[in-house]
């Protein structure tokens, strides 16, 4: 015999479940740099990316279950195809990509028993930093408009503490990179990161095209000794990108 | 949780403008088709969402337009160690009207490869959009990209889509090429309009000049050519083309329009820029003062 259950307490239980769920997992942290947005993922599998490209200007970051963030990029991907085809390539944007995400993930969140454990960014980048745009899904369907960075995942506010207080405007990339790695160790205090359980993607607005590039271990290691060694003059060091020509070697 | 920083809303944004072709009109979300696993080929799942704005799908026309279609000419494809190099001419006709003098029929597919239309300018340039869209799709769906052969095959299946068109006279013949990161060459493709594929030696030609650029390509060749010689026998080709076939456009020095060139080598894609061509295109021309058909080939 059923019993009867409030609507509150529905809908209470449900956000518990997927919060819980989504705390289960490692953090992925989204930040803005002086040439763009950097992405970065406490994430060693070289097959399973939660950082991913959507379109020229657009990616994609997501913590949770796997099957269900992929479900949504893979949607997502289909999304900005299609309306890149049938107008134009300038037609697809992170507003109207977050805008589908949310209605999704807000009717699954709704409807059904089982909501989604998980918790996206949508970013684009702009001609600046000021056009940057940055938003944050949650597995009910809410979306934020967020500026400089983002933490998600689990011990989340642990992460976005230590972001807040490395963070700076402008950063270069190895010090973007720098105070982003410095924030996912946060999530544990013996939590060290190496390049190789790293998965690290930037969008940069100095390419051409298709904007976003993943970093290879090697390039990852050599922006992490960069700021190491010394912290001077790391203005234009970081400017080339590894062979430039190839789009998503991982 | 930490508090987003920004402000919060629930659902969707409300900013008008949004040109959103994708998603349920009734809901707002992606619909069921969007999220169902299903193939990394777009153009199938264009098929199944939008069929009717897949090129080739639509209603055949009761009988043939003749000429009054803007039709593309000439391309050639010339392999050299370590990459190929395509080019092709600025002409589209119209009959005997010259509908475009600046069309570009060279394109780059993805980052290791480029594509050349001659036929029907429409249909073609509708395919190549959509190749270009299926292979960056399948790459951000799979996080790979295709073979060679792979893009060569996808590229057979949108010709042969298009035979029932090419039946009422609006044939469209792609050219493809391709850097084989494995063999570390370039790699040709041609098509004929039923999809069938074949892959060619050295050098290709396409279109209504084909058959003057290709006895240019023969004597001109070599297989020690260096990017800018390639590019150079491709200029040479293209103006033989264009000196025995009405419908293909030589370098038109007093407008500065010259004949497109793309070169495909492990650097990837790089479309020659216009005053590169250009100044290829001017010698050219200066040296067919001295010696209109162009170099000679030594007897023996």
């Amino acid at each position: 015999m059923p019993f009867y259950v409030s609507p509150e307490q529905q809908m209470k239980d449900k956000a518990d479940y997927a919060r819980k769920g989504i705390s289960r997992g490692r953090s992925v942290v989204v930040l803005q740099y002086d040439d763009g947005i950097l992405f970065v993922a406490d994430n060693p599998s070289r097959a399973l990316h939660k950082i991913s490209e959507i379109y020229d200007r657009i990616a994609f970051a997501a913590v949770g279950k796997y099957n269900e963030f992929e479900n949504l990029r893979l949607g997502g991907v289909r999304y900005a195809d299609i309306n890149g085809y049938q107008y134009d390539r300038r037609d697809v944007t992170a507003r109207g990509l977050a805008n589908v995400y949310a209605q999704s993930l807000g009717t699954i969140f709704t409807e059904t028993n089982k909501p989604y454990e998980v918790e996206l960014v949508v970013a684009e980048v702009g001609a600046d930093a000021d056009t940057d745009q940055i938003y944050r899904l949650t597995f009910d369907g809410s979306v934020a408009d967020e500026h400089g960075y983002v933490a998600m995942g689990g011990q989340a506010d642990a992460v976005a503490q230590a972001l807040k207080d490395g963070y700076e405007e402008g950063a270069s990339l190895a010090g973007a990179l720098r105070v982003a790695v410095r924030a996912l160790e946060a999530q544990d205090s013996e939590r060290r990161l190496e390049a190789k359980s790293l998965e690290v993607a930037v969008l940069d607005r100095n390419r051409e095209h298709r904007l976003f590039r993943r970093l290879t271990a090697r390039r990852i290691e050599e922006l992490l000794g960069e700021e190491d060694s010394s912290a001077a003059s790391d203005a234009g060091s970081d400017a080339t990108p590894d062979s430039p020509s190839k789009p998503d070697e991982d | 949780m930490s508090a987003p920083v920004g402000l919060r809303e629930s659902g969707a944004m409300t900013e008008e403008g949004s040109r959103v072709a994708a998603h349920d009109s009734q809901t707002g979300r992606l619909p069921g088709l969007f999220s169902s696993p299903g193939t990394s080929s777009f153009t199938e799942f264009l098929g199944a969402y939008s069929p009717e704005t897949l090129p080739g799908r639509g209603a055949l026309p009761a009988s043939s337009p003749g000429d009054d279609i803007p039709h593309g000419t000439t391309i050639v494809a010339v392999g050299f160690p370590g990459g190929v190099v395509m080019a092709g001419d600025r002409r589209a006709t119209a009959g005997n009207v010259i509908a475009q003098r600046d069309i570009e029929k060279v394109f780059r597919a993805d980052e290791f490869s480029a594509i050349a239309i001659a036929g029907t300018a429409g249909i073609g340039i509708e395919m190549v959009r959509l190749f270009q869209v299926e292979l960056e799709h399948y790459e951000k769906r799979e996080g790979r990209t295709l073979s060679v052969e792979g893009k060569a095959n996808r590229l057979a299946t949108m010709v042969r889509q298009n035979l029932g068109m090419a039946m009422q006279g609006l044939a469209v013949v792609p050219l493809f090429a391709g850097y084989d990161e494995e063999r570390d060459t370039g790699r040709i493709f041609s098509y004929d309009p039923a999809g069938g594929r074949y892959e060619e030696r050295d050098f290709y030609s396409i279109g209504s000049g084909s058959v003057f650029a290709r006895g240019s390509l023969k004597k001109l060749y070599r297989s020690d050519l260096s990017v800018d010689d390639a590019a150079l026998v491709c200029v040479q080709a293209l103006y033989d083309a264009a000196d025995d076939d009405s419908a293909t456009g030589g370098p038109d020095l007093a407008r500065g329009i010259f004949p497109v060139v793309a070169a495909v080598t492990s650097d990837g894609y790089r479309r020659l820029a216009d005053d590169e061509v250009g100044a290829v295109a001017r010698s050219v021309v200066e040296e067919r003062y001295d010696s209109p058909g162009g170099p000679t080939a030594p007897l023996r």
